[in-house]
């Protein structure tokens, strides 16, 4: 009876609603989260899985030896790897595509690759103009590998005594 | 100045008075879009619109311009007529219920008896045009809409109206400068203490009459994608959202009007006070408490979620009605009885 009473009283004096409102009046004083996208940018992890990048060796040499396996493991089908000898004898890839429309950034291709080859990147402001630019080919993937190689070598570097 | 004045024949004086009061009410109206961008961005810890100007003060003008450029859309089987009138409908009573509001002593348009009457006339008036709207549409979505907002505005009007019964009552006059002379004296004598329950009321049957959040089920964007203005694009879209916060701040200036004093300044009767702050015009005290309960219709918009539609019925017929009946009596034994310090009888 009293509680009903109460009750009663409190929806009648909209209690529950100043209670509310004066919440959110307390946050529209709160410091804003908001990061000013271009000019200001989130951190990334060192794990961070980006665009793709194939690495290189210091000497020049590419690391990757057409093993497969980030072919083999690729959930989504998304890698096409063709090899043969090369003139010194030792096996390379003739071509090697990750179709980025097919990736779906698991980064089990890196977790994969006996040599460190194939890595994710940071990258992740990228963008296709042309039907066919999201088939990233060898030649792109070393340009981009060699271009990034000190954030690369940085981050696994960070990341290296967790793996 | 006064003399040139009154030399220019009443039609030009007329004009000129209209555009005095509808330019600086639609500039209003498209900076309180911004506000109202500014201040939920603000309590949802966002900081809302900065890149257009300083600030991003310039958004609603970028904003006016995208709606300019745009097509307006007309369905195939829309009745075209109505379709096109109910913009019309709607902003047209939005802008003339202002012809009536006092700015300050004397500083009205048209300072007829009735003036109460004619606010209340005028703004279920601009019901028409929303029904009409989702009516002309042709669309099931629309036409929910519309039915919605009928069903809503009747429910509140009734409320709305008794809420300004009771202001009638304590005033004594339907003239709004009558009823804001009635309440001076000083803070308390304005008429939200002795009508508080009538005020509460009339605010939130005002939110529920413009159709604002938490009575938005004409729009519920959730529910029917955007209600009776689904099928409006381009500048006859633009026109459905000029009369709501149009309407919006005539409800928040009524408000200060009626129950809050108007143009009366709070320090009215504080020994220090006055006369320090005497030098301030009225329209300045009417403009702030105005701002203050525009800025409780976002306020609202930001905590609240929508109510549910057999609660918005219920709150409307079986609460608000019973309530601002039994106020009037109130108020109405108040005024008989001469309670000081509202209604003692004149010195």
């Amino acid at each position: 009876m009293l509680d009903a009473a109460r009750n009663y009283l409190n929806s009648l004096l909209l209690t529950e609603l100043f209670r509310g409102m004066s919440l959110t009046g307390a946050y529209l004083f709160k410091r804003k989260f908001t990061v000013q996208y271009p000019e200001e940018k989130a951190p990334i992890s060192p794990r961070f899985r980006g665009l793709h990048a194939l690495r290189r060796y210091p000497n020049g040499e590419e690391r990757c030896i057409a093993c497969k396996l980030c072919e083999a493991t690729c959930p989504a089908l998304a890698i096409t790897i063709e090899a043969e000898p090369r003139a010194d004898g030792s096996r390379r890839t003739t071509r090697y595509d990750i179709d980025l429309f097919k990736c779906i950034y698991c980064g089990f291709c890196e977790e994969s690759c006996p040599v460190d080859s194939i890595v994710e990147t940071g990258i992740y402001e990228y963008h296709f103009e042309n039907r066919g630019e999201n088939i990233m080919t060898k030649d792109k993937l070393l340009a981009i590998g060699d271009k990034y190689e000190a954030d690369i070598a940085a981050a696994r570097k960070a990341d290296a005594e967790y793996r | 100045m006064m003399e040139l004045w009154s030399a220019l024949p009443t039609p030009v004086q007329s004009v000129i008075a209209i555009t005095a009061i509808i330019l600086p009410l639609l500039a209003a109206v498209a900076w309180y879009t911004y506000a109202e961008r500014k201040v939920i961005g603000y309590i949802q810890v966002r900081i809302g619109p900065n890149r257009v100007g300083w600030r991003g003060l310039l958004q609603p003008i970028a904003d006016a311009l995208k709606l300019l450029m745009k097509e307006i859309v007309l369905p195939t089987k829309a009745s075209t007529g109505l379709f096109l009138l109910a913009p019309m409908i709607a902003i047209a009573p939005a802008l003339a219920a202002w012809a009536v509001i006092p700015f300050d002593a004397g500083l009205v348009l048209a300072d007829i008896n009735a003036g109460l009457l004619y606010v209340l006339a005028l703004t279920s008036l601009g019901v028409y045009g929303v029904i009409i709207a989702g009516w002309a549409s042709n669309s099931k979505y629309a036409f929910l809409g519309a039915m919605r907002a009928a069903a809503q505005i009747v429910a509140y009007e009734i409320a709305m109206g008794f809420a300004l019964v009771g202001v009638l009552v304590a005033a004594g006059s339907l003239n709004l400068s009558a009823i804001v002379e009635a309440q001076s004296g000083s803070v308390l004598t304005w008429f939200w203490l002795p009508l508080l329950p009538l005020f509460g009321v009339y605010y939130i049957s005002g939110v529920a009459e413009t159709n604002r959040a938490p009575f938005d089920v004409a729009e519920g964007e959730s529910e029917i994608v955007a209600g009776f203005h689904v099928d409006y694009s381009g500048m006859a879209f633009a026109i459905f959202f000029l009369a709501e916060y149009a309407n919006m701040i005539l409800i928040a200036m009524l408000t200060a009007l009626l129950f809050f004093g108007g143009w009366l300044s709070p320090f009215q009767g504080l020994p220090v006070l006055e006369e320090t702050f005497a030098w301030v015009p009225g329209i300045i005290w009417l403009l702030l408490k105005t701002f203050f309960f525009m800025f409780v219709f976002l306020w609202l918009r930001a905590t609240f979620p929508r109510y549910r539609y057999d609660q918005i019925m219920r709150l409307g017929w079986k609460v608000f009605i019973p309530i601002t009946i039994a106020w009037i009596l109130v108020v109405a034994l108040a005024v008989i009885l001469e309670v000081p310090p509202w209604w003692s009888a004149p010195a």
